[in-house]
């Protein structure tokens, strides 16, 4: 019996205490930087797309959302033709972020994509791209990268030794 | 014996009854959500008053659906005894002098054998639905209703006894000098757990139990039928409450303010303390709920009834 009346007591209580509901669309939810939301493709510090198409984010996708076709330009450099993610079935578990050699997929704090049509949750590379280095801002992967192309030949990359003749034994 | 504005208070009394029995279900959302940290429904208008409309707009538009089972006549006769029956003892309650329909001489009398009418409503709604949950709480409800009754009756004799009547307008003149908490605080207590049974909320909701019944004698219900329950178990806490208010806490008596504004404030601390209680308590088994009934209350009303008895005896009343 007193224990009742000592419930109820404890429960009037419970007025005075603090809310726990967050008023969503009054009041924002504090996000994590490292929450895994929205995926962009970030540009490199030089404006450049930072995604070389290895599709290595594609294969890690557990729910095969991620679609790309790889292409090179003049310069020898490989870009994705097209890029598309189907944000209907991403479960922004962010394996393709770590997947990715070059930095360029990346998850930000940004989970408000409702859509009234299925269709428009279909994102093509214009979409997925932004103007900035996002979480690595001086990261460019061609610039530290062995790998030649147009205006970098072997051994100008950064921290690169000059190339080895491997036909020559001599130091 | 007719009051001085019969018809006046008919409607008065209906629009007030039915419209706060709408408004408890905003007041209810309201402050469960206060007692557990939330906010509840504040988005439709002011504090969320219209969520009330909208569920309305809502509960009308819904499918009213009758099982091809089901027993059709009683399954839709149902819903109405309970609105009906509690309504019916809205008529005998004293809001304030001169705003009463019937000054029934054994008002209090009537509006036991209403309450004990409503049982009918829970009972036929199980049965006529023809599924097993629906008739384990129908049938929880018969023998809650019937074990409950007997001491809810019991409890109030002791008020019937110091006020020398069953006439409600008489009682309430009767706690002028003294509210009859104070001498009759035991019938009081048993009074409150029996007006919870009988209203069959939280922790005495046995009858529905959405953990173990889905939800009980209402399960095959739906629409504005299953509505009806709704309004009738709202309008019954506000029975139960200006029943507490008129029984043991002076009715419409009180200082300064007036009559029907002392009234409205004690039944709304009433209704706040039901929804206090849901809050809080778990619900009992139904054995306990059996066994608390028969060998607890019962006796102690009987002992409650006798001393009171004895003592109006020897002051010589």
């Amino acid at each position: 019996m007193l224990s009742i009346i000592r419930t109820l007591w404890y429960v009037l209580l419970h007025m005075f205490h603090k809310r726990v509901t967050v008023q969503y669309p009054d009041e924002k939810p504090y996000l994590a930087p490292r929450y895994r939301g929205r995926i962009i493709l970030s540009r490199d510090p030089d404006g450049g797309e930072r995604c070389v198409a290895c599709y290595l984010c594609a294969v890690a996708c557990p729910v095969d959302c991620i679609a790309l076709q790889a292409t090179e330009d003049a310069t020898g450099r490989r870009y994705p033709e097209f890029f598309r993610i189907n944000f209907s079935r991403c479960i922004f578990c962010g394996f393709c972020e770590e997947a990715c050699p070059t930095y360029a997929i990346q998850l930000t704090p940004d989970f408000e994509m409702g859509e009234y049509r299925r269709p428009n949750l279909v994102y093509e590379k214009e979409d997925l791209l932004i103007n900035g280095p996002g979480k690595y801002p001086g990261y460019n992967f061609w610039r530290v990268s062995g790998v030649q192309i147009g205006g970098k030949a072997k051994g100008e990359a950064e921290n690169e030794g000059r190339p080895v003749d491997v036909h020559s034994l001599l130091p | 014996m007719i009051g001085p504005y019969p018809i006046l208070s008919i409607i008065g009394i209906l629009i007030v009854t039915l419209s706060l029995a709408a408004g408890l279900i905003w007041l209810e959302r309201r402050l469960l959500a206060l007692w557990q940290d939330r906010y509840g429904p504040n988005r439709v208008g002011p504090f969320g008053l219209l969520q009330v409309l909208a569920d309305m707009i809502k509960i009308f538009f819904k499918e009213d659906w009758i099982p091809p089972f089901a027993d059709k006549a009683v399954f839709i006769g149902a819903p109405a005894v309970i609105v009906v029956t509690v309504l019916m003892s809205f008529a005998v309650l004293p809001i304030a002098p001169g705003i009463i329909v019937s000054d029934l001489n054994i008002g209090l009398l009537f509006v036991l054998a209403m309450s004990s009418l409503g049982v009918y409503s829970i009972v036929l709604a199980g049965w006529s639905s023809d599924n097993k949950y629906a008739l384990l709480g129908g049938l929880r409800a018969a023998a809650q209703m019937l074990s409950y009754e007997v001491f809810m009756g019991l409890s109030l004799m002791g008020v019937v006894l110091l006020a020398g009547s069953f006439d409600l307008t008489a009682i309430v003149r009767a706690q002028r000098h003294l509210w009859f908490v104070v001498p009759q605080f035991l019938g009081f207590v048993l009074f409150l757990m029996a007006g919870v049974a009988e209203t069959r909320r939280l922790p005495f909701d046995l009858p529905e139990a959405e953990s173990e019944l889905i939800a009980g004698f209402h399960a095959e219900y739906s629409g504005m039928k299953f509505g009806m329950f709704f309004v009738g178990e709202y309008l019954g806490v506000i029975l139960i409450s200006c029943l507490i208010t008129i029984l043991f806490f002076g009715g419409w008596l009180g200082p300064v303010l007036p009559p029907i504004v002392w009234f409205l404030v004690k039944v709304m601390f009433f209704i706040c303390f039901f929804i206090l209680m849901r809050a809080a308590l778990p619900r009992p088994r139904f054995d306990q709920l059996m066994s608390w009934g028969w060998k607890a209350m019962l006796p102690l009303a009987l002992a409650n009834l006798l001393v009171t008895g004895a003592v109006a005896l020897a002051l010589g009343k």
